[in-house]
C-alpha cells in the first residue's frame, strides 16, 4: 500500500481546463473521497492518479516516487469503474484472475487467489457463469474481486455504486467499507453524493470547476466549510446562507443583522465594508420567542425524528431542524437564535470564510 | 392472463410473415436453382425449348469445365481402346477425346488466392486504422475519414486506365500481388468506416480496465477490443471477400496468363467448342461455393451479440 501526494496537478483538455492546481495527500491505508458535482474534475483526477489520463503539469508521488507520467499499466494501481468494464467474453473466473495472468503469474495460484477472494465477497458459486447474466450487485462484486487479485498500491473507485439501486447502494456501500478495514488499503474513491462521502470517507476533497475547493476529514468539512460552494453542497438541507452589507474588525465576536447584534466565534480577519454572508447549519437554528432576530413560517416538513421548518427572514430564507414535537404554525412569526460557535461568515464576492477562532485549526492554507 | 400479448406477434402474422420469406426466398433461389441444375443437364437439354425441368443429370458439364477435348477422325475414333474412366465415358459419346486440362482449377485457385488474401489484408489495416480513429486523437480526423470515403464516391473502374498505366510500370500487371493490392484498395475505405462504427460502440472503459490490469494499449486491443469486434470483423469480411471475389472489370483488364481469376475466366468457356452451357453453369456452382461456405462459417459471429448484457449503459 502507498501514500499518495498530488503537487499542483493541472489537466487541460484543448482551451477547457478540467483540473487546474490540486494539492492534497492521501495517506497510506485511507479512504480517500474525492467529492464535488458532475463536470468538477473529480474522475479525472482519478483518471490522472491511475494513469489513463496524463496531466498537464504538476506532480503524482507514490510512495515518493513521481509516476505521473507512467502509462497505468506499470503504476501498480487497481480500478472499479462505474459501469464495472468486466471483460463480456470472460467469465467470472477469467475476469477475476485477468490481473494475475498478466503478471505472468503461476497457474496454481492464479487459481488459489482467486478462490480466496471470491470467497471473500461471497461470489463463489458464480465463478464458471459468464458475467452477462449476473445482476448489478454480483458485477459489482466481481468488479471488486477483480480490483483485489493482486495486491496493488492502491485502489481507484470511480463512483462504483452509482449504477446500483438506492436500496442495494446501501448494504454494498457498508461491504466496501468493511472490505477497506479489513485490507487497510489506500482507497481513492469518487463520487457527487455528499451522504456517501460522509458516511464512507476518512478524509474528504471537495471539488468545483476544477479547483480544490476544501481537504479534510468529514467532520472538519461539514462543521467548518471554506467556502460558500462547499458550505452549500455539503448538508441536507444545506447551509442557510444570510446575506447583508457590513465590515469587520479582528478580534470582532459578533455580527450585526438588521440591527440585532448576532454573536459569532472570534473572527480573526478584518475586512472593509462589502457583502458578507452568515452561514448558519439549519440544526444550530433555534426557535425561541426571546430572541431579537425574527422570522415568519412559511412551511413544516415532518421527517419523523425532526422537522425542517422554513422561516422568511429579512435576509433570506432560513431552514430549522426542530425535534418533531415542537408545534409550530405556519403564518406565525418567531425569533431565531443561532448557535454562536457554529456560525460561519463568508465574504460574498470571493465565496472565502472567515478565518475565526473555530475554523483556524482547519484550514489547509 | 391475456391471450393477446404486446411483444409476441400474433399467430396470424407470423404466418403471413412466413409466407412472405419463402415466396421471397423463392425468388432469389430460382436463378441459383436454374444455374445449379443446368450444370447437370447434358448439352441438348440444357438449351431444349420448353426448358425441361426434370432430365437426366449428367456430368458432362463438369468434366467439359476441367477438360480441353479435341475432335478426331472417326477411324482414329473407333481405333481407340475402351475408355478407361467415367469421365472418359463421359466425353467419347459426344465424338470427342480428352486432349488435356483446362486452366480452370488454377483461375480459381486465384480467386481464391487474391480474393481471401485482399479480404485478410483489408481486415488487418482496416481494424487497425478503425481502431485508431476511434480512439486516439488523430490530426485531421474528419478530413481524412471522409477523405478514405471519397474513394468510394466514384466507380473504381474509373480510374482504370490510371491504374493500368501505373501497373505496367511497377511491374504489377496480371500479377497476384497486384490484384491483391488493388481489390485492398478499393476495399479499405469499406473497412474502415464499418469497423470503426463497431469499435465506436465498444465502451473504452474495457480497455481501460485491461491497462489498470497490467497489459499493454497493444494487448489490451488484441485481447479485449478484437473479440469484443469479432462480430463487425465477420460482416466487414464478408463484405470485402464479396466484393474481391466477383470483381469482374479490373480482372479482365489487368490479368490474362498468370493471375487471372475465375469471373474473367468462365466466359471463355462458351467460345471452346460451342456454347457449352453446362459447363459455364458447372464454373458458375463452383464458383458460388466459396463465398457461401464462408459465409455459413461467419454466421455465427454475425448473429450473436456477444456484448451483451456486460455493460450497463
Amino acid at each position: 500500500m502507498a501514500e499518495i501526494v498530488i503537487r499542483n496537478l493541472r489537466k487541460e483538455f484543448g482551451a477547457f481546463t478540467a483540473v487546474q492546481g490540486s494539492s492534497f495527500t492521501v495517506r497510506d491505508g485511507e479512504f480517500f473521497m474525492l467529492l464535488g458535482p458532475s463536470g468538477c474534475g473529480k474522475t479525472t483526477t482519478l483518471r490522472m492518479i491511475a494513469g489513463l489520463e496524463l496531466p498537464t503539469s504538476g506532480e503524482i508521488l507514490m510512495d515518493g516516487e513521481d509516476v505521473s507520467q507512467r502509462p497505468a499499466s506499470q503504476r501498480d494501481i487497481a480500478m472499479v469503474f462505474q459501469m464495472f468494464a468486466l471483460y463480456p467474453h470472460m467469465n467470472v473466473r477469467r475476469n477475476i484472475s485477468y490481473p494475475l495472468v498478466s503478471q505472468g503469474v503461476p497457474r496454481a495460484q492464479v487459481q488459489a487467489k482467486v478462490a480466496e477472494v471470491a470467497r471473500i465477497l461471497g461470489i463463489t458459486d458464480i465463478l464458471d457463469k459468464p458475467v452477462g447474466g449476473l445482476s448489478g450487485g454480483d458485477r459489482q462484486r466481481v468488479a471488486l474481486g477483480r480490483a483485489i487479485v493482486r495486491n496493488p498500491k492502491a485502489f481507484m473507485m470511480d463512483e462504483p455504486l452509482g449504477a446500483l439501486d438506492a436500496e442495494f447502494r446501501e448494504h454494498m456501500a457498508e461491504e466496501l467499507r468493511a472490505l477497506h478495514d479489513r485490507m487497510g488499503a489506500t482507497t481513492v474513491y469518487v463520487t457527487h453524493d455528499q451522504l456517501e462521502a460522509m458516511q464512507m470517507g476518512d478524509k474528504i476533497v471537495v471539488m468545483n470547476h476544477g479547483v480544490v475547493e476544501q481537504f479534510g476529514t468529514p467532520q472538519e468539512i461539514y462543521d467548518h466549510p471554506a467556502t460558500l460552494f462547499v458550505a452549500d453542497f455539503i448538508g441536507s438541507p444545506s447551509m442557510n446562507f444570510l446575506r447583508f452589507r457590513g465590515a469587520v474588525q479582528g478580534g470582532d465576536a459578533s455580527v450585526q443583522l438588521g440591527g440585532v447584534t448576532i454573536a459569532t466565534p472570534e473572527l480573526q480577519q478584518e475586512a472593509s465594508p462589502r457583502d458578507l454572508v452568515l452561514g448558519v447549519r439549519p440544526e444550530h437554528v433555534v426557535l425561541s420567542d426571546a430572541a431579537a432576530y425574527r422570522g415568519r413560517i412559511l412551511a413544516s416538513e415532518y421527517l419523523g425524528t425532526s422537522q425542517i421548518i422554513t422561516l422568511d427572514c429579512a435576509h433570506g430564507m432560513v431552514k430549522a431542524r426542530a425535534p418533531s414535537g415542537q408545534a409550530v404554525r405556519t403564518g406565525d412569526t418567531v425569533g431565531l437564535s443561532f448557535r454562536a460557535s457554529t456560525l460561519a461568515l463568508f465574504d460574498a464576492g470571493s465565496g472565502q470564510a472567515f478565518r475565526t477562532a473555530a475554523n483556524a485549526g482547519v484550514f489547509h492554507g | 392472463m391475456s391471450a393477446y400479448s404486446v411483444t409476441e406477434p400474433s399467430r396470424a402474422s407470423k404466418s403471413i410473415a412466413a409466407v412472405l420469406v419463402v415466396v421471397y426466398a423463392i425468388i432469389t433461389l430460382l436463378p441459383l436453382l436454374w444455374i445449379i441444375s443446368t450444370g447437370f443437364k447434358s448439352g441438348p437439354d440444357s438449351i431444349s425449348y420448353p426448358p425441361r425441368v426434370l432430365f437426366e443429370p449428367s456430368l458432362e458439364g463438369y468434366v467439359n469445365l476441367f477438360t480441353t477435348r479435341t475432335r478426331i477422325g472417326a477411324e482414329q475414333f473407333a481405333a481407340l481402346p475402351p475408355p478407361e474412366t467415367w469421365y472418359d465415358k463421359i466425353v467419347r459419346q459426344s465424338g470427342t477425346v480428352i486432349a488435356g486440362q483446362s486452366r480452370f482449377g488454377e483461375r480459381f485457385m486465384n480467386s481464391v488466392i487474391i480474393g481471401f488474401g485482399s479480404t485478410a489484408l483489408s481486415i488487418f489495416l482496416g481494424t487497425l486504422a478503425a481502431y485508431a480513429f476511434s480512439r486516439f486523437k488523430v490530426p485531421l480526423k474528419d478530413d481524412l475519414l471522409f477523405f478514405i470515403l471519397s474513394t468510394r464516391m466514384m466507380p473504381p473502374i474509373a480510374v482504370a486506365i490510371p491504374i493500368y498505366l501505373m501497373y505496367r510500370e511497377l511491374g504489377l500487371s496480371d500479377t497476384h500481388l497486384g490484384m491483391i493490392l488493388l481489390y485492398t484498395a478499393v476495399n479499405i475505405s469499406l473497412a474502415v468506416w464499418l469497423l470503426k462504427g463497431f469499435i465506436d460502440e465498444i465502451p473504452r472503459e474495457y480497455e481501460e480496465a485491461a491497462l489498470i490490469d497490467g497489459y499493454t494499449r497493444f494487448q489490451a486491443f488484441r485481447k479485449v477490443v478484437l473479440p469484443q469486434a469479432a462480430t463487425g470483423i465477420a460482416s466487414t469480411a464478408i463484405f470485402c471477400l464479396i466484393f474481391a471475389w466477383n470483381e469482374y472489370a479490373f480482372a479482365v483488364l489487368l490479368t490474362s496468363g498468370n493471375a487471372q481469376t475465375a469471373p474473367p475466366f468462365i466466359p471463355t468457356i462458351i467460345g471452346v467448342g460451342g456454347q457449352d452451357w453446362p459447363a459455364v453453369a458447372a464454373g458458375a456452382t463452383l464458383f458460388l461455393l466459396p463465398v457461401m461456405i464462408f459465409t455459413i462459417l461467419l454466421r455465427k459471429h454475425l448473429l450473436r451479440g456477444i456484448t451483451f448484457g456486460a455493460v450497463r449503459k
